[in-house]
C-alpha cells in the first residue's frame, strides 16, 4: 500500500469541564479506550463559583485524529468548552519540575552553576543534595533534566503542561 | 421525622418517570432495589414487566424505545444485576437508542468496601453508556433523573445509566418538577445555511449522485423520513440505505437500491463505488458499509449530514459536512432547492440511471429455490408476502437469518424493523420483540431468529407467556451458527471449528413446556400453513423452520475488498482469491 505517510503533530488542548467526580476517568478513559495517547494530562478547579476545572491535554496525532479527539471530547455530558492552542493562535506554556540531584564536591558546584543558567531555584538543600524548582517550556525542562544526569539525579517530580492563549480573550 | 412535604427517594424516583412520560419499566428485583419495587407495588400509573434476565430488560427497552421514538426504561439490582445489563446497555449505545437504566447499589457509607453485590457499575458502564450517574444525595435524585432523560434523547440518542444507593432511595427529600431543570447539555440541532446553500448547489450539479441514508434519520423520526423521501424524489436520485437505516425511505420505492455493504445488492454498492457525489444524512461510514477504504467510492464528492460532530471525518474524510439534525437539515434544503428553483442534470442523471439499472439486472438476490429443501430465503419471502398486509414490526437476532432478512423484505414504514446493528449481539431479537408487543399490543411482531441466537435468551419465552404478548418467533434452524460457518467455508478452508451445535432442544416441546405455541416445517409446501397458522393464533409462538444447511449469504464484499469486487454467489470465481481477515479486520 502506497499511502500517504500523514504528518503526526503535537497539540495542547484545552478543556473545560464540571468539576464532579468522574469527570477526569471519562477523559482519561477516552484517550486509552479509543487508543489515542497523553503526553501530559493536568488538571485543577479554575472557577469555584461555576464549579468549574480546566485540563490541559497534550496530545500528538495527524490532523484527522486530532480532529477525533476534541469531537469526542465535546461529546462529553460534562465538557463545556475545547479549544486546540495549537492551532487556535499563539499561546503560552509552562511546566514546572522538582529535580533531586544528589551530588558532593565539583558536582554539586556545577549543578548549581547549571541551575543559575535555567533560573531554577533550589529550594531545598543537605550536604549531599539540592532539590531545584524550574518553570519553563516542556524543551527547557527536559534540558535541565537531562543536563543534571550526570551529575547525580535521583529524583525528578514534574507537573504536566498548564498552557493559556496569548492576548486579552478567555477560552 | 417524616415531612408532609417531602418524599422518600422511591417515592421521588417514580414521581420523575411519571413525569417524564414513562409508562412501562422493564426490570427484574434485588435487595438494593426492594425500596423502589415496593413503591411500584403501590401505585398502578407505572407497568412493570418482569424479565428473566437482565440482559433481556435492556433489549426489551430497545424494542420499545425503537419503535416508539420514546425513551425506554429499565430498573435493575446491584452488583450482578447492573453487570448481567451491560451487554444491553453496550448495544443501546453503539446502535443510539435512547434508554434509562435505573440500578440499585449499596448504601453510601459501603461503597467502596466490597460491600455485598456491589459493583462499580458507573466504572464499568462509563465507555458503554452516553453518561452515567452515581446519585449520592436524594435532594439531587428528580434532577439527575430529569437530566438522565434529558440527555438520552437529546443530540445522538443513547443510554444513560443511573446508580441508585440504598440509603438514597429511602431518605427524604424534595421533589422538582422537570421545568424546574435547566441542562447544560444542548446539542446543535439546525444547521448551518451556508453549508446547506454549498451543499444544494453540489446536489444540482451532480452526474452520479447516490443518497446513502443510516439510522440517523430514523433516529429523527418520522418527519425526517418524510422530509427524506420528498427531497430524494424531488432530485430523483438513487437512494441507498444502511442495515440501521431501512424502512427511512419506502423499500418498493423505484429510486431504492436496496441495503448497501457487506451483504448489500450489486446495484447499490456499485452505485456507491462510481458515484461522483455521495450524500450521506444520517449514517456512520462503518467498516461494513465502506469495505476496504482505499477502494471506497474513489471518484466521489462526499456530504455528510450528522448530528454527531465525532461521526464525521472519523473513517472517511468528507468534503462538505453539515452537523445538526436531518429533520431540520433536510427541510431547510428544501427550502433551499425550492427558493433557488434548482434542478438537476437531467440528462446526466438518465445515463447515470440506465448503468444502475444494467447492475439491477444482475438481479443478485435471486437464489436457486428447492422443491425438497426449505431455502432461508424462500422462507423470508413467504413471511413478507403472507404477513405484509398488517404492517409487522419485525426484530432479528444475528446471523445468517438476520441478512436474509435485510435483503429481502421491504419496509415501507419506519421504525418497523429493529435489529442489532453495530454491536451484533446475539440474543436481542427476542427480548426487543417483547418490548415491542408491550407498545404495540395490537400489531403483528415477529422476531426472525437463529436456532444458536435464540438460544442465548430463550429464557423470555416465560416472560411473553406471563405477560401474554403475542410475538411470533420464527427460528430459521440450519443447525449452524450460519455466520460463523460461512466464514469458516471461505476464508478459513473449510474448517468447521465449534459452529456445529450437535445438539439443539426440540423447539416445539420447547414452546409448549413454556405454555406457548409450538410449529414446524419441514419441507417448502409446509412453509406457508405455518405462517398463516401462527398469525391465526393469539399467543405466543415459535415457528421452527428447517431449512437447507448449506446456504450462504451473498452478495458478499470479503474482508479487505472494495464494493466493486462483491462475491456474487457459490460459482463466482472471484471468490477464490478472498483477502484475509487481517487485511480486513471485520469481524463475524
Ligand atoms: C452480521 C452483520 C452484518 C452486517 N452487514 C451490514 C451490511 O451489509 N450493510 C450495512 O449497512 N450494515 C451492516 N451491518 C450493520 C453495521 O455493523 C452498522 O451497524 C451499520 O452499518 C450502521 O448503520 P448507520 O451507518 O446507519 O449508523 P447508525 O449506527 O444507525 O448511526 C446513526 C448515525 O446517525 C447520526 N444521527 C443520530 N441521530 C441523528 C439525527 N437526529 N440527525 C442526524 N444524524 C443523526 C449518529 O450520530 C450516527 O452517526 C451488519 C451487522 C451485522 C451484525
Ligand atoms: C453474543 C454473541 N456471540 C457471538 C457472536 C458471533 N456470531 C455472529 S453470527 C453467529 C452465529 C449465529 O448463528 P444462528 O443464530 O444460528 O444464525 P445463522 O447465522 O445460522 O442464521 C455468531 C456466533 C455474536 N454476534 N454475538
Ligand atoms: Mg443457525
Amino acid at each position: 500500500m502506497n499511502k500517504p505517510v500523514e504528518e503526526i503533530n503535537r497539540h495542547t488542548i484545552a478543556v473545560l469541564v464540571d468539576n464532579e467526580s468522574g469527570v477526569l476517568a471519562r477523559v482519561v478513559g477516552l484517550f486509552s479506550g479509543r487508543g489515542y495517547n497523553i503526553e501530559s494530562l493536568t488538571v485543577a478547579e479554575v472557577d469555584p463559583r461555576e464549579n468549574l476545572s480546566r485540563i490541559t491535554i497534550v496530545t500528538s496525532g495527524t490532523a484527522m485524529i486530532i480532529e477525533q479527539i476534541k469531537n469526542q471530547l465535546r461529546r462529553l455530558v460534562p465538557v463545556h468548552k475545547v479549544h486546540d492552542l495549537t492551532i487556535e493562535g499563539p499561546h503560552v506554556s509552562r511546566e514546572l519540575a522538582l529535580i533531586k540531584v544528589n551530588a558532593t564536591g565539583e558536582k554539586r558546584v556545577e549543578s548549581l552553576r547549571i541551575a543559575d543558567i535555567f533560573r531554577a531555584r533550589a529550594i531545598d538543600s543537605t550536604n549531599e543534595s539540592f532539590v531545584f524548582e524550574v518553570v519553563g517550556a516542556t524543551e527547557k525542562v527536559d534540558a535541565f533534566v537531562k543536563l543534571m544526569e550526570p551529575l547525580g539525579l535521583t529524583d525528578v517530580s514534574r507537573t504536566g503542561v498548564v498552557a493559556i492563549a496569548r492576548g486579552p480573550n478567555p477560552i | 421525622m417524616a415531612h408532609h412535604d417531602t418524599l422518600t427517594g422511591a417515592e421521588i424516583l417514580l414521581k420523575a418517570l411519571v413525569d417524564q412520560g414513562v409508562e412501562v419499566i422493564f426490570g427484574y428485583p434485588g435487595g438494593a432495589v426492594l425500596p423502589i419495587y415496593d413503591e411500584l407495588f403501590k401505585q398502578n400509573r407505572l407497568r412493570h414487566v418482569l424479565v428473566r434476565h437482565e440482559q433481556a430488560a435492556v433489549h426489551a427497552a430497545e424494542g420499545y424505545a425503537r419503535s416508539t421514538g420514546k425513551v425506554g426504561c429499565v430498573l435493575v439490582t446491584s452488583g450482578p444485576g447492573a453487570t448481567n445489563a451491560v451487554t444491553g446497555l453496550a448495544d443501546a449505545q453503539c446502535d443510539s437508542v435512547p434508554l434509562v437504566c435505573l440500578t440499585g447499589q449499596v448504601p453510601t457509607h459501603l461503597i467502596g468496601n466490597d460491600a455485598f453485590q456491589e459493583a462499580d457499575i458507573t466504572g464499568i458502564t462509563r465507555p458503554c453508556t452516553k453518561h452515567n450517574y452515581l446519585v449520592k444525595d436524594v435532594n439531587l435524585l428528580a434532577k439527575t433523573v430529569h437530566e438522565a432523560f434529558h440527555v438520552a434523547r437529546s443530540g445522538r440518542p443513547g443510554p444513560v445509566l443511573i446508580d441508585l444507593p440504598k440509603d438514597v432511595i429511602q431518605n427524604r427529600g424534595e421533589y422538582m418538577p422537570p421545568s424546574k431543570v435547566k441542562s447544560k447539555y444542548k446539542p446543535q440541532v439546525k444547521g448551518d445555511l451556508k453549508a446547506i446553500e454549498k451543499a444544494v448547489d453540489m446536489i444540482a450539479h451532480a452526474k452520479r449522485p447516490i443518497f446513502y441514508v443510516g439510522g440517523g434519520v430514523i433516529n429523527s423520526g418520522p418527519a425526517a423520513c418524510q422530509l427524506l423521501t420528498q427531497f430524494v424524489r424531488m432530485t430523483g436520485f438513487p437512494c441507498t440505505l444502511t442495515l440501521m437505516g431501512l424502512g427511512a425511505f419506502p423499500g418498493s420505492d423505484p429510486l431504492f437500491l436496496g441495503m448497501l455493504g457487506m451483504h448489500g445488492t450489486v446495484e447499490a454498492n456499485m452505485a456507491m463505488h462510481d458515484c461522483d457525489l455521495m450524500i450521506n444524512i444520517g449514517a456512520r461510514f462503518d467498516d461494513r458499509v465502506t469495505g476496504k477504504l482505499d477502494g471506497f467510492a474513489p471518484k466521489s464528492k462526499k456530504i455528510h449530514v450528522d448530528i454527531d460532530p465525532s461521526s464525521i471525518n472519523k473513517n472517511v474524510a468528507v468534503d462538505l459536512a453539515v452537523v445538526g439534525d436531518c429533520a431540520h437539515i433536510l427541510e431547510d434544503m428544501i427550502k433551499v432547492w425550492k427558493a433557488k428553483q434548482c434542478r438537476t442534470d437531467e440528462k446526466a442523471i438518465k445515463t447515470w440511471w440506465t448503468q444502475i439499472e444494467k447492475w439491477r439486472d444482475v438481479n443478485c438476490l435471486a437464489f436457486e429455490n428447492s422443491n425438497r429443501l426449505i431455502k432461508p430465503q424462500y422462507a423470508i419471502q413467504r413471511i413478507y408476502e403472507l404477513t405484509r398486509h398488517r404492517n409487522p414490526y419485525i426484530c432479528t437476532e444475528v446471523g445468517q437469518h438476520q441478512m436474509w432478512a435485510a435483503q429481502h423484505l421491504r419496509f415501507d414504514l419506519p421504525h418497523h424493523w429493529l435489529t442489532s446493528g453495530g454491536l451484533g449481539t446475539m440474543g436481542y431479537g427476542l427480548p426487543a420483540a417483547m418490548g415491542v408487543q408491550m407498545a404495540h399490543p395490537e400489531s403483528l411482531v415477529i422476531d426472525i431468529a437463529g436456532e444458536s441466537s435464540i438460544q442465548m435468551n430463550i429464557q423470555e419465552m416465560a416472560t411473553l407467556v406471563q405477560h401474554r404478548l403475542p410475538v411470533k418467533i420464527v427460528i430459521l434452524n440450519n443447525q449452524y451458527m450460519g455466520m460463523v460457518r460461512q466464514w469458516q467455508e471461505l476464508i478459513h478452508g473449510g474448517r468447521y471449528s465449534e459452529s456445529h451445535m450437535i445438539h439443539h432442544p426440540d423447539f416445539v416441546k420447547l414452546a409448549e413446556a413454556f405454555g406457548a405455541v409450538g410449529l414446524r416445517a419441514e419441507k417448502p409446501e409446509e412453509v406457508d400453513g405455518v405462517i398463516k397458522e401462527m398469525m391465526a393464533v393469539d399467543r405466543p409462538v415459535i415457528v421452527e423452520m428447517r431449512t437447507d444447511a448449506s446456504e450462504n449469504v451473498f452478495p458478499m464484499i470479503m474482508p479487505g475488498m472494495a464494493h466493486n469486487e462483491m462475491v456474487l454467489g457459490p460459482e463466482d470465481k472471484s471468490r477464490d482469491n478472498p483477502g484475509s481477515e487481517q487485511d480486513g479486520m471485520v469481524l463475524v
